[in-house]
Formats: structure tokens, sequence, C-alpha cells
């Protein structure tokens, strides 16, 4: 009986030194060109940072997807088909996301995403092979909501881009804002002169405004509200001041308070080793997209060590417990596969000559999204 | 406050139509002369951006970035003519498409091999921060006045050249009847890459100045060189005039049309969905306005002779 365990036990640690020695191809879909490069370039360089500190045997393909969900398509159809990768992500953009996701995940691949939430993939079209380990798309806005009450607002006018992750967004701030709306705005996506929402905003007569613009498009924003001296406080998720988009925004960000899952200040050694290879890397601050891409990685490797990616059954198992140290901290997955973590309120602040994000208070410890109760999982 | 409200949508509109003359204007002046299309009028425009940017950064110095772009833009826009356009003039449409298209790339890949994937930072000169009062108690950025301003100046700059000096009789004469003034004695390839130069300093001013507002960054031109594409179909292609009233049509269409069509909607449906439709159609109507203006005058509003 004895002698049967022990080599029971031995068959066993053979197959997982076996199942860690197999080389894990991920195929990372991801926005390397035009105005949303930034996201993309930090994600990553985090994911591979990620592979690169743990000394994990990942294979990485990446391919730009210039930001067109059609292209984004092709891609994810390639990777599958000719590369024959084990799992997908990279995807920033909700739109592409949307195109993606859900024929991939029907294919029997599993995808983690490491950015972008859409509402509709967290709640009625949520997939066992679908993981996100940034947020859905509504948390952070959830967040500012919140917060705007606390701050006092009573008349907040509302912007973001017409796509998804824009109708999420505000959907996301009036579920926990109570104030009244001084107005509501649509831009398009990839806009950079905001010339005629300025002078909306100026016109309503808010007390306050929150938008939601990621790259460059936050950045043309920002610059330009700044200089038409409407002094309404500005507000956003941490996506409108990250830290990509914050040299080039300047001066003109200091002081606004934006929400976020994650800051370089936040304390842990996982952060701590994060924040401090990624500059020693790369030679710039991360920004949260950069933590995402670090986490997604982290989380792909504490799979890896459980079981193999050829088993999904088991492999989609291990990576549902989460079982990594995540630079944000407390971190598991709810029900519909998205996280349920802590949401912070930021500060952008100067650092010597660098600006950069400071966390000054919690807006939700565990907090999960609105629409895990309609997945069926 | 309503009227303070579409007096400063309505030179918001202007503002953007003044911007995309400057690029429309070089654009339509290659073609008419040359017979070029030139998808890569985008990139000059990033290049001139690229410029002030790096200039400004360097010597602190907002106006000697503007210096620079202007010259960066026109020099890049000279090498360009001398070593990939020339071989072109006498190719179909669609070797020019392909070759410009192919110029994209490379300056793309090019600025971010040099200046790396992350915008770069650029602001308006202290001179003309600030604002101004509008009548109706609203207020004006004073840099929006200035672009309106410069691109004005460029009008009636273009214009003089055009129809007043010897260079400008040789376009026109270029835009006729090419064969003929090279028989004349006139060095048609040395007018050719003068020509090229001008539209891509022109666009390079418009990068510049536009830089300062939006962001800096790769891939900056290509959403604007559509909106310049649009403006010459509909202004007719080769003409500088038409390249002035379309742009400002088409500058005052799209942002009277976002401002406008949510607040209609509004009347009749909930706030987020009129918002959020009012804001597609909108996006769609300089589209429109250059199918309508196609249909009643196939070829745009001031055709070119020839």
């Amino acid at each position: 009986m004895k002698k049967l365990i022990a080599a029971a036990a031995l068959g066993l640690s053979l197959s997982v030194s076996f199942a860690m020695a197999e080389t894990v191809k991920v195929g990372m879909i991801t926005t390397t060109s035009g105005g949303g490069a930034g996201l993309g370039i930090d994600v990553r360089d985090g994911f591979l940072l990620a592979v690169k500190n743990a000394g994990a045997d990942i294979e990485v393909i990446v391919e730009d997807d210039a930001q067109k969900p059609e292209i984004a398509v092709q891609l994810a159809d390639k990777m599958i088909q000719s590369d024959q990768v084990d799992l997908l992500t990279g995807i920033i953009w909700s739109n592409l996301a949307m195109a993606v996701v859900p024929s991939v995940t029907a294919q029997g691949k599993i995808y983690i995403s490491p950015n972008a939430g859409p509402s509709p993939l967290a709640g009625a079209q949520c997939n066992e092979n679908y993981f996100n380990v940034a947020w859905q798309n509504d948390n952070l806005h959830e967040a500012m909501g919140a917060y705007a009450n606390d701050a006092g607002y009573k008349n907040t006018f509302i912007m973001a881009p017409n796509y998804p992750a824009g109708t999420d967004a505000l959907n996301g701030f009036k579920r926990f804002y109570k104030g009244e709306l001084a107005g509501e705005v649509y831009t398009q996506l990839g806009q950079t002169d905001y010339a005629a929402e300025i002078a909306q905003i100026r016109a309503a007569g808010a007390d306050s405004l929150f938008f939601f613009l990621p790259g460059g498009m936050g950045i043309a924003f920002m610059k330009q509200y700044a200089q038409s001296d409407v002094g309404v406080p500005a507000m956003g998720p941490a996506f409108s001041f990250s830290q990509d988009i914050l040299g080039a925004v300047g001066d003109a960000a200091l002081g606004v308070k934006n929400s976020s899952q994650w800051n370089k200040d936040i304390d842990n050694a996982a952060n701590k080793q994060f924040v401090e290879t990624f500059q020693a890397e790369y030679g710039r601050l991360p920004s949260l997209y950069a933590s995402q891409g670090y986490d997604a990685a982290n989380l792909i490797i504490s799979a890896m060590g459980k079981a193999d990616v050829h088993d999904t059954d088991a492999f989609r198992a291990a990576l549902k417990e989460a079982d990594f140290d995540s630079v944000r901290g407390d971190f598991k997955f709810g029900n519909n596969n998205h996280p349920i973590q802590d949401i912070y309120v930021r500060e952008v602040v100067k650092e010597g000559d660098v600006i950069t994000n400071k966390i000054i208070a919690t807006a939700f410890e565990d907090h999960q999204d609105a629409y895990a109760a309609e997945c069926g999982m | 406050m309503q009227t303070a409200l579409i007096i400063e949508q309505l030179l918001n509109g202007l503002q953007f139509g003044v911007m995309l003359f400057l690029m429309a204007a070089g654009l339509t002046l290659i073609f008419g002369v040359m017979g070029l299309i030139n998808l890569a009028h985008g990139s000059l425009y990033m290049v001139g951006a690229f410029a002030c940017a790096a200039v400004a950064a360097w010597t602190g110095s907002f106006w000697l970035g503007l210096i620079a772009s202007l010259a960066a833009a026109a020099a890049a826009g000279a090498i360009v003519e001398l070593v990939v356009i020339r071989r072109l003039y006498d190719r179909d449409h669609l070797d020019q498409v392909l070759a410009t298209f192919a110029l994209i790339l490379i300056f793309s890949e090019g600025t971010r091999w040099v200046f790396g994937s992350f915008p770069l930072y650029l602001d308006i000169p202290a001179l003309l921060s600030g604002t101004v009062p509008l009548p109706g108690g609203s207020r004006y950025q004073l840099y929006r006045l200035a672009i309106i301003g410069v691109g004005v100046a460029v009008a009636v700059g273009l214009f003089l050249l055009i129809s007043k000096t010897r260079l400008g009789m040789r376009i026109r004469a270029g835009e006729s009847d090419r064969e003929m003034i090279g028989a004349l004695g006139v060095d048609v390839a040395t007018l050719y890459t003068l020509v090229f130069a001008l539209g891509a300093a022109l666009a390079g001013l418009a990068g510049a100045m536009v830089g300062a507002i939006q962001s800096v960054q790769v891939g900056m031109g290509e959403p604007v060189l559509i909106l310049a594409f649009v403006v010459i179909v509909i202004g007719g292609i080769g003409s500088i005039r038409g390249a002035l009233i379309g742009a400002i049509l088409v500058g005052v269409t799209d942002t009277m049309g976002r401002f406008l069509l949510p607040q209609t909607l509004m009347l009749f449906m909930p706030p987020s969905q009129a918002a959020m439709i009012g804001g597609a159609i909108a996006s769609m109507l300089i589209y429109l306005l250059m199918a309508v203006v196609l249909a009643l005058k196939p070829r745009g509003l001031f055709p070119a002779q020839g």
C-alpha cells in the first residue's frame, strides 16, 4: 500500500514537473501603433517583464491590431490556426474585445483580458474561457460616482467616447452618483479637438466635470480644457490620468482626482518589485496598464505551476484560483471571472520633476461589478 | 447665454476649418499641379508637430519650434519629392497611392524609432495663453483666435502668390499644360519640388499649431488627412479657393453638428440616448455633406479648369 502511494506521488510529481517544463505559447493582440499605442505598449512591457522576472517558460507572440476590430479578428484567427497558441491576451479596446473574445472562447481557447472589460462579457455573455484580470469597465467610474457624492458635487457634466467602454463608463458613474447631471456628451472615438464640447461644458453651469478619455484623447482634452479657463473642477477614472499621458499633459493635470485599482505606492512586496524592475528595464514609471499586463502574466504563470495548459479544464480551474501575488494586493475572481478588488481615489501630484499619482483614499473595498448576477456561471 | 454659446461654436468651427485648409491647400496644390495623390501628406503634418515639440523642448521657445516645423516639413517634402515622388508623375494613380502609403508607414515607424511611442509634450506659448471675452459673456481661447488669424493670412498669401507672382503664374501654367511650359523653357522639375515643399511646409505648420492644443504622437496625421481629402473633394480638386470654402464648410458643419444634433434629439428622447445617437449621426454629417455636394456638383464646388 505504502509503495503504491509512493509510486503515485512520484508519478504525480513527475507529471507536474512535466507540465511545468512545457513551453506555453501566448498570443498577444494589442495596440502598438497610432494614438492608443501607449496603452498597448505598457501592457506588453508589463507582461514581458513578469515573464522575465519569473524566468517562466512562456513564448509570447505580439501582434499590433492598430486599434481596428477587423485586424484584431484576423490576428486572432491567425494566432489560433497557424501559430497554434495556447492562450490569448492583450486587447486594449472594448470594441475590439467584443469582436474577438466571443469567437475565441467559442473555439475552446482561453482568453485573459489585461484591459478591456465590456459589460456584456461580464453579464449575459460571460464565458468560462474568458478571464478579466483588470476590471469590469464600469468599476473605476463607479468609484468616481461615489467620490463625487463625497466631494459634495451636485451638478456634474459627464463625457465619454461613443464606444462600448464609453457607455459603460457613464453608466458606471451614474450608478453611484446621486446628484443632477448638467449634461451628458458622447464624443467620437479617437477625436482630438474638444472645442465644441468645452464650449458646452462652459455653458452648462456645472459644478464639476467627469470625463473618460483614454490615451491621446485624454491628453488633447486636458490640455485644451486647461487652456480654456473653464474653472470647473475635472475628475475621471485612472485612464484619463494614467502615467503614459501625464507627461504630455503637463501641469494642467495637477490636483485632479481619479480612481484606480492600482498605483505605484500600494505597499506590498510584489508591487515594489514590479515598480523597481519596470523602471530599471524600461527607464520610465509604469502605468496601470503595465500593472495589468504584469498581473495577467503572473496569473498565467501561477496556473502553469498547477496544471498542463493542454488540459483546458484543469488549467481553467487553476486560473480561477488566482493564486498569484497581484501588485494591487487582494485579488480574486467572482463567479463571472471578473475581479473582486479594492478601488482607490488618487490625486495627480508632482514628485520632483515627474508628474504622477498618489493614493488619497479608498473608494471601495472588495468591489464586484454590477453584471455578475446576470452571468449564469 | 445660448447666443454666446452659438458664437463660440461658430468660432470653433471656423478654427477647425482653417486648420483643415492648411492641410487641404497643400494637398490640392500638389494634386492640381502635378496630378499626384499624396497620402503621405498627413505624415508631413506629423513631422511638423514633432519638429516643433522637439525644438521647443530643447530651446524652451515655441516660436523657434514653429520655424523648425516649417523648415523640417519643407525639407522632408523636398527630399520625398526628389527621392520617391519624382518617379511617379507618369505612373497610374494606383501606383502613387501605393508608394505614398508606403511613405506613411516609413514616416510613422521612423518617428516611433526616433521619439518612441509615447506622446510628446508641447504647450502653447505664454504670449497666446489665456482667453478673451466674447460678446454675450462667454470667453474664447486666444490661441484658437491666433490659429484663425494664421489661416486667413496663409489664404491671402497663397492667393497673392498664385495670382500675382511669376511663380504663381508658372504654377497655374503647370496646372493647365505641363508639357507646354516645359517646352517654353521653365524648369518643371524644380517647380514641382518647390510646390511640393510649399505644400509640405503648410502641412507642417498646421501640425505644429495643432500639436500645441492636441497631442503630438505617431499617427496623428491620418485622421486629418481623411478630412482634408473630404475638403478637397467638396471644394473641387486642384482649387485653392475650393479648399478654403470646403474647409470652412466641413469645419462648421462638423462642429455645429456635434453641438446641435444631440440637443435637438433631446427634445423627443431621453438625454443619454439622444447624446449617443446624436453623436453618432454628427460623425457622419460631413460625409453626408460630401455626398450631397457630389450629387449636385460632381466635380466639387469650384472645379479647377482643365
